[in-house]
């Protein structure tokens, strides 16, 4: 990569830089223009983002992430991005409807969450942020489930330890400290070390990158070792605040000052989503981890269904982005190799309309859940002062003689 | 609740009965919950070779290990956020928090995390993690380290919230709570560290969430918790020279609360003086309040009266003999709810 000089270290014996290694920061104090600049400096490209397959679907190599990747493991990829982005898409369209309370879409995002899925093996630990519809996917969720979530009958229904998939969390950051105890209990137990290890990974955004629990879950995953990665979607915005609002360098090179390594990939291409993944998770696994990968990507629609991009970003921006599409450049790779035929894409499409129907069927069908299960599971044992509150609470529901609804 | 039994190593190294301290107590008690769940890990800030600021964790590394007794970075969301994780994992971590002003960079993982895995999860997910806080004044020190937070996790569903105030409960309290499925908060008093009892590690403890009455007495309800016990104790002793016979009762619980002794307590004498050192606006006390004038409301001869701290910031040390609860104020308010 070219990089900026402004955030390359001086040499010892240049002018700027009174002691080696200390960047000389009144004199390269770098405008605001050059630091945007630089915080997009790759997403052309640069010799630091990891691609291995071009917008254009060309078939790029890489000296260090290379991938074998057969014709009907591609094929898979690409049946699953077009399968979560059939879903979120309708989940978005039932939003519309007012069939959910709201929703957090992930179009555009679907490369880098299928790569980082399809890496983890069963055995590994994922702790998603609210966006990872198509990590979820990948460790078998029911779309449904998700759905539930917005439509506010449940905070989500699945076992977390079965699915080895943790519960969606909404305080941004918090879910990184939670993954970073869970790989040092991975460490603890004995389970890291060689390549039959386990792993953890967690998913969060850009502006996440700003608060405190991430910067902590980094100091300790990197003080005691935990096989954690550390996956950041750059989706370049967090709401309306752009990434020049969470950082003056590249988010990758952050993993640096935690003395672990740092690295990014192309978080619309399935493949080096994938392989980087891959690698990253290894690291973990034999015990040279933490690592911190940098899917840069871009967030397609809107932050959530009641946000308005309209107010803070330019249409130019979205026109770029969509020629990066995650799914087309394999649709168009898999083409040219004639790894698939028209049938294969028409069979895909099917499916996915086939599990839209399905989901909204599921959804518009959801029963609401009956009052007293809000009393339940506050705590392992229920406290004599909630029975009393759920007794007094049913008993004067059931004082509407004549109201109709669910079993209590 | 039944009360657990705790089956414990009958060739335990120390005397079946000594006198110690609070402090020492918990150091107990914590290394007989260690020696008996490999599960359970000891983590906070200078807890290892120090042994803790207040030393109650004195020793613990060196026979235990520094995986089982983890000196952590100074990160108290990180401390909270990754026994958290741990837990997850199966493991049961005893958090330090070395003073309760500093619980604060913690609270967001404990409020938005710690208390609602649980509940979130319907029951898959237990969180078996205890947050250990010196809480209460009293002890001549800067700002931010005699604090009373404790309404803060009262107030937050999903949370257990206990405080001991004797050497007897702090060695059992504690190994209840860490064997507690739920989450715990567990306040010690600071200020108490150093008071001694009689400990017989033999016994078998009642339950972790229950108040208990300590002294007998029919003229006045006193009720209190953690620091304040012992102002209690020495307010009861005070007033039987002058023929005033009060109850006092050591909540021990304070979420979920066990009022029946008090309500029964109230019932017989008629009047009730509660006793925090925490400012009373939203408290422990007002919620007491509450709860007792639901139950009691015809036992009641006089208003239910509170001798706590003020809705101040913990003042400069040289005026916490003013601001904290001592003999004097407690008797008055005897005085006063007799009075009515
Ligand atoms: C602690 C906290 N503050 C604010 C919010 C409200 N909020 C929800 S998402 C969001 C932006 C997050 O951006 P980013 O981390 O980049 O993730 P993205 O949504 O882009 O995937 C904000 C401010 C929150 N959920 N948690």
């Amino acid at each position: 990569m070219s990089s900026p000089e402004y955030w390359t270290q001086p040499r010892a014996g240049e002018p700027d830089a009174p002691h080696p290694g200390v960047p000389a920061a009144t004199a390269a104090r770098p405008t605001a223009e050059q630091v945007i600049a630089g915080l997009r400096e790759t997403d052309a490209g640069g010799a630091d983002l990891v691609q291995l397959l071009t917008p254009e679907g060309e078939r790029v190599h890489h000296p260090d992430f290379d991938i074998d990747i057969s014709p009907e493991e591609l094929r898979g990829l690409y049946r699953d991005m077009v399968l979560v982005r059939r879903a979120d898409r309708e989940a978005n369209a039932l939003q519309r409807q007012g069939q959910l309370g709201i929703w957090v879409p992930l179009l555009g995002q679907e490369a880098a969450q299928i790569g980082a899925g399809r890496a983890m093996r069963p055995t590994d630990m994922a702790f998603p942020s609210y966006r990872e519809h198509g990590v979820a996917w990948c460790r078998g969720i029911d779309p449904a489930q998700i759905l539930s979530i917005f439509r506010g009958t449940d905070h989500g229904g699945w076992n977390p330890l079965e699915k080895r998939f943790h519960l969606y969390t909404i305080v941004i950051g918090n879910q990184c400290l939670n993954a970073t105890g869970y790989a040092m209990g991975q460490k603890f137990d004995g389970v890291v070390g060689d390549s039959e290890g386990e792993a953890t990974m967690v998913f969060f955004g850009d502006g996440a990158t700003s608060q405190g629990d991430v910067h902590e879950a980094m100091v300790w995953s990197a003080v005691y070792d935990a096989p954690v990665v550390f996956f950041c979607q750059n989706n370049q915005w967090a709401i309306s605040e752009p990434l020049e609002r969470q950082t003056r360098v590249p988010l990758y090179q952050r993993a640096s000052g935690y003395g672990f390594k740092g690295i990014r990939v192309d978080g619309n291409d399935v493949l080096a989503s994938l392989a980087v993944s891959r690698w990253a998770l290894e690291e973990c696994r034999s015990g040279n981890g933490p690592v911190l990968i940098e899917a840069f990507t871009y967030r397609m629609d809107a932050h959530t269904t009641s946000d308005d991009p309209t107010r803070y970003r330019l249409a130019d921006e979205l026109e770029m982005w969509k020629l990066k599409d995650p799914i087309e450049r394999v649709k168009v790779y898999l083409v040219h190799q004639q790894w698939a035929d028209a049938e294969f894409f028409e069979a895909v499409q099917a499916e996915a309309d086939e599990l839209a129907a399905q989901l909204r069927e599921t959804c518009v069908n959801m029963p609401d859940p009956a009052p007293a299960q809000m009393f339940e599971h506050v705590y392992s044992e229920q406290t004599a002062q909630l029975d009393k509150q759920r007794a007094d609470y049913l008993s004067y529901l059931d004082g509407f003689a004549t109201t109709a609804g669910g079993e209590r | 609740m039944a009360a657990p039994t705790m089956d414990r190593d009958t060739e335990t190294t120390v005397p079946k009965t000594q006198k110690v301290t609070i402090g020492k107590a918990l150091n107990l008690g914590l290394r007989a919950a260690m020696e008996a769940d490999p599960k359970v890990l000891v983590m906070g800030e200078d807890v290892g070779k120090l042994g803790g600021v207040f030393r109650v964790t004195d020793g613990l590394q060196k026979d235990f290990g520094e995986q089982r007794v983890i000196d952590t970075p100074l990160a108290e969301s990180g401390i909270i956020g990754t026994a958290i994780g741990l837990a997850l994992r199966g493991y049961r971590p005893v958090c330090e928090i070395q003073f309760d002003g500093f619980i604060f960079p913690g609270f967001d993982q404990i409020v938005s995390q710690l208390a609602k895995l649980h509940y979130r999860s319907r029951g898959q997910l237990k969180i078996p993690v205890v947050v250990r806080v010196p809480f209460g004044g009293g002890i001549g020190a800067v700002e931010h380290h005699s604090e009373s937070p404790e309404s803060y996790f009262a107030h937050t569903a999903g949370l257990k919230v206990v405080a001991c105030s004797n050497p007897v409960d702090a060695y059992w309290m504690i190994q209840q709570a860490i064997r507690c499925d739920d989450p715990v908060l567990f306040f010690e008093p600071k200020q108490r560290y150093h008071e001694k009892a009689e400990l017989d590690t033999t016994v078998t403890p009642g339950p972790l969430f229950a108040s208990r009455v300590l002294r007998k007495g029919s003229s006045v309800t006193v009720a209190a918790y953690g620091p304040t016990v012992k102002t209690c104790l020495d307010a009861a002793a005070a007033a039987a020279e002058e023929g005033l016979e009060l109850e006092v009762i050591d909540l021990r619980a304070l979420s979920p609360l066990d009022l029946g002794p008090v309500f029964e307590s109230v019932r017989r004498t008629g009047r009730l003086v509660l006793v925090s050192e925490a400012p009373p606006e939203a408290s422990i006390t007002s919620e007491i309040t509450t709860r007792v004038q639901e139950e009691c409301f015809y036992s009641l001869e006089a208003p239910i009266l509170r001798v706590t701290g003020f809705d101040t910031p913990y003042p400069a040390s040289k005026l916490e003999d003013d601001f904290l609860p001592d003999l004097d104020r407690v008797l008055h308010a005897v005085e006063r709810s007799l009075g009515w």
